[in-house]
């Protein structure tokens, strides 16, 4: 198990840090995306892959341990709300720059 | 236990909330609401301040939980200098944008509060993970603010410094992740600890936990390879924004003292010493390109900017000599450099109000209004950023170079900050002469806002303070860099007796 998880965890940085150099801020925001599920996957492990081991004391001979949950869960929410942040401004900007590029102008296209 | 530790966390949070609801009201009844929950942080600085002075750690356990499981708050010397640092800077930004910026765009008081939260609590938490909490609050709310009156600029600055800090915010979860895994604990007097302990297989992990934590610090304080958001992002934010981000960067620089200092400081060969090893060439190498980016930049917002990243390179190229003397050098520059800062970015806006045209551009000559008045406030500001006699910056950069002129490497920081001061020198005599003596005056003048003019002058009035009055300064920040360097006292303090004999027997 540990080797898939890592494994996983490898392939979502490395896809998120290439979609993160790309030029465009859409792509930019699918690498943020991927990068924070690598790093929920990551703080999920921290606790140590275990299975059938309810985060209760008291349920089963061992329990998980609860605390990387909620520290999960707490990256999970900011994630969340930080992308959706990213997403609005991305919008914003391409209104107001009048393309999608992430410096606000494509050398290569806007120049005549 | 006295509940007073957290209201400078509650009071803006709450006073932000309730401005939401009130977005309705006349403007006016905002800016009292902000400005009064603003005094009383000030007033709360100087409480901690005097608290803090006995020595003694003030703590306080959210919900009563004991300290390992629970997460503290703790007040110590720094905290309470940050806290009463950040709350006299808000004072003023507050009341500058209370003059009109803040009807540039919507919920610009309740934005500033939650900054102001955010800020306080990250000064004051003593949790790692919490610390992370806060930074996303002070980041979410600077976002609204660095867009605030919006702009294509400021669109485009904005974009890159949220995405930047949302991939530090990422680096920052691995590093705790990280520490998690091998620790077992994210408080940090108990995390402290656990890396002392640590068997020699768990250190290459916790090295790298802790280099990813000096990138995340790093991007937050402007280091050399992490700092090309900066100029852009402040020069574009509007006037008491980026005065207000003056101590963001400084955010980042305490981050870097309380974590270095306590959390990976204990043992024999304690883990700091790889960070401390990076940390000085990158801080020189920023304060050499703060000083030439002051001399290049093409209007006084950025040039102001680039005064920014010169005062973090100062500041931990001084810090990483990381002994008594040179800590509380650093700690005054800390306060002077915030200061001063934070007056130029004010003054911007104030003398860009006056030209007849260009803003704040260096390439335009343009008539300007009140000439001898805004040219006599510039150039006593400019005497002080520069740090010539007599004001706060001769004394900060002197004790400086005494502190440093023992050590062996304190030959290059000497070069080094001294070409920078001769830099900023060339860069704000060349701004003043083409602004104020090449032009005349203008014909039919602008009205001066007054009070924002008296808010400048008071704070060039605090820079001159600190040097008349610098003695029990001084004396404070000499105890308060003794108290960072003796992490054990905090400890004892932090931790209950049960939580630090576990820690020895285990493992």
């Amino acid at each position: 198990m540990e080797l898939l998880y890592a494994i996983t965890l490898g392939v979502l940085t490395s896809c998120g840090i290439y979609l993160l150099l790309r030029a465009r801020t859409f792509t930019v925001i699918l690498g943020l995306t991927l990068l924070s599920h690598a790093v929920n996957l990551y703080l999920f492990a921290s606790g140590r892959l275990v299975s059938s081991a309810p985060a209760i004391v008291g349920l089963a001979d061992h329990s998980a341990d609860p605390v990387p949950q909620a520290l999960v869960l707490t990256a999970i929410v900011i994630g969340f709300a930080m992308t959706a942040f990213v997403v609005v401004l991305a919008l914003k900007a391409a209104v107001e720059l009048r393309n999608d590029h992430v410096d606000g102008e494509n050398p290569d296209e806007d120049r005549p | 236990m006295t509940h007073l530790v957290i209201l400078p966390i509650l009071i803006p949070l709450l006073t932000g909330a309730s401005l939401l609801l009130l977005y309705a009201t006349p403007v006016g009844v905002q800016r009292r609401v902000s400005i009064a929950s603003t005094l009383a942080l000030t007033l709360l600085g100087v409480w901690a301040v005097s608290t803090a002075g006995s020595g003694e750690l003030t703590l306080y356990h959210l919900g009563d939980w004991p300290a390992p499981f629970g997460i503290v708050l703790v007040l110590d010397r720094l905290s309470a200098i940050m806290l009463s640092l950040t709350a006299g800077l808000s004072l003023f930004c507050v009341l500058y944008a209370s003059r009109g910026i803040d009807r540039q765009g919507a919920h610009f008081h309740a934005l500033f509060q939650f900054q102001l939260a955010g800020i306080n609590g990250a000064f004051l938490t003593g949790d790692l993970f919490n610390l992370f909490v806060f930074f996303e609050i002070l980041l979410i709310a600077s976002y609204a603010l660095l867009l605030h009156g919006g702009g294509r600029a400021r669109s485009r600055a904005g974009l890159h410094y949220v995405i930047i800090n949302l991939v530090s915010s990422a680096l920052f979860l691995l590093a705790l992740g990280t520490l998690y895994g091998v620790t077992g604990t994210l408080n940090m007097a108990d995390l402290a600890l656990a890396v002392a302990a640590t068997p020699a297989a768990g250190q290459p992990l916790l090295t790298a936990a802790s280099m990813l934590l000096l990138v995340v610090f790093g991007i937050k304080a402007a280091v050399l390879p992490l700092l090309f958001w900066l100029p852009r992002a402040y020069s574009a934010s509007s006037a008491p924004v980026a005065a207000l981000f003056a101590i963001m960067t400084k955010v980042g620089v305490y981050a870097i003292l309380r974590v270095f200092l306590l959390v990976f400081g204990l043992g024999e060969s304690p883990a700091n010493q790889v960070a401390w090893g990076w940390l000085w060439p990158l801080a020189l190498l920023t304060l050499g390109l703060g000083g030439i980016g002051a001399l290049g930049s093409a209007s006084l917002r950025t040039m102001t900017a680039y005064l920014v990243i010169l005062s973090v390179g100062t500041l931990l190229a001084t810090i990483s000599f990381v002994s008594a003397a040179t800590l509380g050098a650093a700690l005054f520059y800390l306060i002077h450099s915030t200061c001063m800062t934070a007056v130029f970015f004010l003054l911007a806006d104030l003398l860009g109000q006056q030209r007849e045209q260009g803003y704040d551009r260096f390439s335009d000559i343009a008539p300007m209004g009140h000439r001898w008045l805004l040219g006599s406030v510039f150039f006593i500001a400019a005497i002080s950023m520069a740090g010539l006699p007599p004001f706060s910056g001769f004394v900060s950069k002197l004790w400086i170079l005494q502190a440093t002129s023992g050590q062996p490497q304190g030959f290059w920081l000497w070069g080094v900050l001294l070409a920078a001061a001769l830099l900023i020198l060339v860069a704000v005599s060349r701004a003043g002469s083409g602004w104020f003596w090449r032009p005349g005056t203008m014909a039919a003048p602008r009205p001066l806002d007054r009070v924002c003019m008296w808010l400048v002058c008071l704070m060039i009035g605090v820079s001159a303070g600190l040097s008349a009055l610098g003695e029990p300064v001084i004396n404070y920040l000499e105890l308060t860099a003794e108290q960072l360097l003796a992490p054990q006292a905090y400890i004892d303090a932090v931790l209950p007796e049960s939580a630090r004999l576990a820690r020895e027997v285990a493992p």
